[in-house]
C-alpha cells in the first residue's frame, strides 16, 4: 500500500473505530491518557482460555491515537495474554503504515501501553522494564 | 497594502535563509515564532566572524584577543541595556534562557525573603517557566500560591487582588507580559500600582513581548524582566534578566564557581560586582555577540513597525480564519487586544491531526498545550493548534495555513 492508502485506512478506522465500547464485566482493563495532546483511551479485555477473546476501547483524541488502537483490536484478537504483554509497538507502527515523528509515536501506542496496563494488572504479565512495575494507569510523559 | 506601508515582510525575509528552504517540496511557511524566531544572516555572519577572529575567553585574557571578546561580550550588555532602557548596565544579566532568569529571581531573590504564610501572586496564563519556580518557593517556604483567573477569551480578571491582600504579606507578584498561548496582554500596569502598594515586587517574564515591541522597564515600573535571546533573532543558550540595581545588589548569587567571584581563599570567598556576581563560570560570550547583531537587526528594522506589523498580520489572519468552517478562535475574537499569536481549534479534528497535516504543506504550527496546561484546562480544552507571527511573516504565509485548514477538512473527511 502507498501513503495514501494507508491515510485511507487509518481515516477509516478513526471514523468507525472496531471493538468501540465496553463490556459489562471485564476481565482487565485500564486507562490511558496522553496529557501532551490530551489522547484519551479506556481498554477492556475479555478472556477466552488464556487468550484475548475481545479487546474494546473508548477513547477521545487524534485521528492517530483512536485509529491505532482500533487496528489493535483487531490485532490482538485470539493471541495469548502472553503474546499481547509482549507485542512490540513496531506491529502497531506496521499497521498505521505511515511515517510518525516521534511524537506522534506516542500517540500511536497509547492503545498498547494500555492494553499491557491492563493485562499486567489483572493477570500479572510483565510490562516492558523501562516502565517500572507499579504503573495503575498508563501515562505518557 | 496598509501592512508594507510599516514594514515589509517580504523583503526582510532574504534576510532569513532558513525561509528559502523547501518542505516536502513546498516553500517554508514558519508561523511558529513564538516557540523560536529564525535568524537573520547577520547575526549567524557576526557569530562566525567572532569565532572566526576574536574568540578567547572574557575577563581573564591580557592578551589581544581576549580583549576583544570581553570588549565583545560587554558591548552586547551595553546593547541590551538600551534596548530594554535599563538605568545602568549593571542591571543586565546574562543567563542560559528566560526560564534560567526567572529561577535566579525565585531562588536566590524571593525565596530568602518569604516565611509561611506569604503570599506569592501569579496568574494562569503562564508559560511554566513563570509557575514552576513559584511553586518551589512556596514549597520550600510555607509561601501560599494565588492565582489570577482568566475569562473564558483568556483575559485576565483583578477582582480577586482584595482578597488577596487581606490574606497576608504579598512578597511578589509574576506575571507575563503576553500569553505564549493565546497573546493577550495583561493590564501590567495596574498590576504594578497594586503590587507596590503592597509592597511585592513585580517579575515581569517578556519573552514574548521583547521580540517585537518597544519594551522600556522604567516605564513599565516593573522590578525584575526576563526575555529569551533564541526568540529575538539571536542564538539559543542566551536569555537577560533585568533587575533593578538596588534589588540585584541585595540579592545573594544564585549559582557560584568562577567569574562571579571577587577573591577566593579555600574557606570564603567576596563575590564580585553587579552584574558578574550573577554570572557564574565562562559565560555565553559568543551568543551575546549574536544577541547584539539581533539587537542591531531589530533597532535597523523598528520595534514599534514590528509591532505594528504583527497587529495587522493577526488581523488579516484573524478575519482569514474566520473563512474556514468549523474553526473556532481561542481567546479574543479581535487583534486590538492581543500580540501576533493565535490559537484555534477545529470542533471535530483533533490539533494533533490539524498540525500534521499542515506540515504536508510546508506550514509549521504548534499544537498542543504550549507549556500552559493550567490556561488549557482553566479553558476546558485539552489542546490547541497555535500559529504565531513576527516580522518575516507575511499574507501569503496565512493564505498558506488558510488554503492547508481547508485541506486538513478534505483530507479529515468532516
Amino acid at each position: 500500500m502507498d501513503d495514501e492508502l494507508y491515510r485511507e485506512n487509518l481515516m477509516d478506522h478513526y471514523r468507525h473505530p472496531r471493538h468501540h465500547g465496553a463490556f459489562d464485566v471485564p476481565d482487565a482493563a485500564a486507562d490511558g491518557h496522553n496529557p501532551l495532546c490530551g489522547d484519551q483511551v479506556a481498554v477492556q479485555v475479555r478472556l477466552e482460555g488464556g487468550r484475548i477473546g475481545e479487546m474494546r476501547f473508548t477513547g477521545n483524541g487524534c485521528a492517530v491515537s483512536q485509529a491505532a488502537t482500533s487496528m489493535l483490536t483487531d490485532l490482538v484478537q485470539g493471541l495469548t495474554v502472553e503474546e499481547a504483554a509482549a507485542l512490540p509497538s513496531q506491529a502497531i507502527l506496521d499497521e498505521l503504515g505511515i511515517p510518525l515523528s516521534p511524537m506522534r509515536v506516542k500517540c500511536a501506542v497509547l492503545g498498547l501501553g494500555t492494553l499491557k496496563v491492563a493485562l499486567h494488572r489483572s493477570i500479572g504479565t510483565p510490562l516492558p522494564p523501562e516502565w517500572g512495575d507499579d504503573a495503575d494507569e498508563l501515562v505518557w510523559s | 497594502m496598509a501592512i508594507d506601508a510599516v514594514l515589509d515582510p517580504v523583503r526582510l525575509r532574504a534576510d532569513f535563509p532558513i525561509l528559502a528552504r523547501e518542505v516536502h517540496g513546498r516553500p517554508l511557511a514558519y508561523l511558529d515564532s513564538a516557540s523560536t524566531s529564525q535568524k537573520p544572516q547577520a547575526m549567524l555572519d557576526r557569530m562566525m566572524a567572532f569565532y572566526a577572529t576574536s574568540n578567547a575567553n572574557v575577563h581573564r585574557g591580557v592578551y589581544t584577543l581576549g580583549v576583544e571578546s570581553t570588549d565583545a561580550f560587554e558591548a552586547a550588555r551595553d546593547a541590551v541595556a538600551a534596548l530594554l532602557n535599563a538605568a545602568s548596565r549593571r542591571e543586565i544579566v546574562f543567563t542560559r534562557n528566560a526560564t534560567e532568569a526567572l529561577n535566579l529571581v525565585a531562588k536566590a531573590h524571593v525565596q530568602p525573603r518569604c516565611g509561611p504564610g506569604d503570599i506569592i501572586v501569579t496568574t494562569v496564563l503562564e508559560h511554566h517557566a513563570n509557575l514552576v519556580p513559584w511553586q518551589v518557593v512556596a514549597r520550600e517556604t510555607g509561601a501560599l500560591l494565588r492565582f489570577l483567573d482568566v475569562d473564558d477569551e483568556g483575559v485576565l480578571q483583578l477582582d480577586a487582588l482584595d482578597r488577596i491582600a487581606g490574606e497576608g504579606t504579598v512578597r511578589v507578584v509574576a506575571v507575563t507580559h503576553q500569553s505564549n498561548t493565546l497573546g493577550v496582554r495583561p493590564p501590567v500596569a495596574e498590576l504594578v500600582r497594586w503590587a507596590h502598594a503592597q509592597g511585592a515586587v513585580v517579575v515581569l517574564d517578556a519573552a514574548q513581548t521583547v521580540p517585537n515591541r518597544p519594551v522600556d522597564v522604567q516605564e513599565l515600573d516593573v522590578d525584575f524582566l526576563a526575555f529569551s535571546g533564541h526568540k529575538t533573532l539571536g542564538p539559543t543558550g542566551i536569555g537577560v534578566l533585568w533587575g533593578r540595581e538596588a534589588l540585584l545588589a541585595e540579592t545573594e548569587p544564585f549559582l557560584t564557581g568562577g567569574e562571579m567571584i571577587r577573591s577566593v581563599s579555600l574557606e570564603r570567598t567576596t563575590w564580585n560586582t553587579l552584574p558578574w556576581k550573577f554570572e557564574a563560570g565562562t559565560p555565553a560570550f559568543a551568543e551575546a555577540v549574536g544577541l547584539h547583531a539581533a539587537i542591531d537587526y531589530l533597532n535597523d528594522v523598528g520595534l514599534e513597525a514590528i509591532d505594528a506589523h504583527e497587529h495587522a498580520i493577526t488581523a488579516y489572519a484573524l478575519a482569514r480564519l474566520a473563512e474556514v468552517p468549523a474553526l473556532r478562535i481561542v481567546g479574543p475574537p479581535d487583534a486590538a487586544s492581543r500580540g501576533g499569536v493565535v490559537s484555534f481549534l477545529m470542533d471535530d479534528v483533533h490539533p494533533h491531526d490539524i498540525a500534521e497535516i499542515l506540515d504536508r504543506h510546508a506550514v509549521c504550527v504548534r499544537a498542543g498545550h504550549h507549556c500552559t496546561q493550567p490556561l488549557i484546562e482553566r479553558l476546558g480544552l485539552a489542546a490547541t493548534v497555535r500559529a504565531s507571527f513576527y516580522l518575516y511573516t507575511a499574507e501569503e504565509d496565512v493564505d498558506r495555513l488558510v488554503d492547508g485548514l481547508l485541506d486538513v477538512r478534505r483530507v479529515m473527511g468532516v
